[in-house]
């Protein structure tokens, strides 16, 4: 397994606490295709439930599953569980048709915190960032750059970017945080 | 920006997360074989090219990843509804109760 990350040991605390970005540290992410009428299954192999419906976010224990698309899931888990998760859902397969493929090497998360969180998205991100559900995650285009962003809390965003796109996504946002703390 | 609603995320989204995908409710020969050359120029590249209202379809490419249809005025540019793939094309009735 690759563990390479591509902004390791950066970070950005942010002047006067109005937002700040920080690589999250490494875990497992899975991109997870099933007939919506067999979530139930899907979901008790995961061991909570997955959001019925797109934009939808349940999290908990380290967890986060989002709903992407009519029949697709984003999963992230600890690093630790990435072997449980692989052969419970192998095991599904015998009963249950899907596809649930390891994206971990892919993408790396950043986390936007503070209370100009929304402000600094806001500024390269086409939707409504602050209509956004708390809560909620949507795969979208910041900079013309895919992301998933996952709406954590009121004030806490996570991206997830490919790798290959994660130091102009950092560097960008980083100028962002830097306009916001300069007040420009 | 241009707004557009996508029928499986049901939500608004930037135009930035959409590709176009050509004029809608084409139907590919049921028996290619029995299909003569002129029907297949008219499948391949015959597409209508209308002043106003137009039926094509888009993809939630950077979204939900998904091709759905949507009626478009090709004056103002508007965009009067869209709908799921797969779904027969609105009727007059309908597309005047998207508009009001
Ligand atoms: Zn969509």
């Amino acid at each position: 397994m690759q563990t390479h990350h591509p902004l390791a040991g950066r970070a950005l605390p942010g002047a006067q606490g109005r937002v700040s970005i920080r690589p999250v540290e490494d875990c497992t992410r899975f991109i997870l295709r099933i007939d919506p009428q067999n979530l139930g299954a899907a979901s008790s192999v995961w061991g909570a439930n997955l959001p019925p419906t797109i934009g939808g976010l349940v999290s908990g224990s380290g967890r986060i599953a989002t709903c992407i698309g009519p029949d697709e899931w984003y999963l992230i888990a600890p690093l630790t569980e990435q072997d449980a998760i692989e052969s419970a859902f192998a095991a599904l397969y015998a009963t249950t048709i899907h596809s649930l493929v390891d994206v971990s090497h892919r993408e790396v998360g950043i986390a936007v915190d503070g209370p100009d969180a929304v402000l600094a998205l806001q500024a390269s991100i086409a939707f409504d960032i602050a209509a956004m559900l708390v809560g909620s995650g949507c795969r979208t285009i910041i900079d013309r750059v895919q992301i998933i962003l996952l709406r954590e809390g009121q004030d806490s965003f996570r991206v997830e970017v490919w790798n290959s796109f994660s130091d102009h996504v950092w560097n960008l946002l980083a100028g962002i945080c830097r306009e916001i703390e300069l007040g420009v | 920006m241009l707004l557009i609603r996508c029928p499986y995320c049901e939500a608004e989204r930037p135009e930035v997360e959409f590709t176009y995908g050509g004029q809608a409710h084409i139907a590919r020969p049921q028996n290619p074989s029995a299909t003569t050359d002129d029907e297949w120029r008219d499948f391949l590249y015959i597409r209508a090219n209308p002043r106003g209202i137009h039926y094509e379809r888009w993809r939630h490419m950077h979204g939900c990843g998904r091709f759905f249809n949507a009626v478009r005025d090709t004056v103002t540019d508007k965009f009067v509804m869209t709908y799921k793939a797969g779904l027969p094309r609105p009727d007059q009735a309908e597309l005047e109760a998207a508009r009001s």
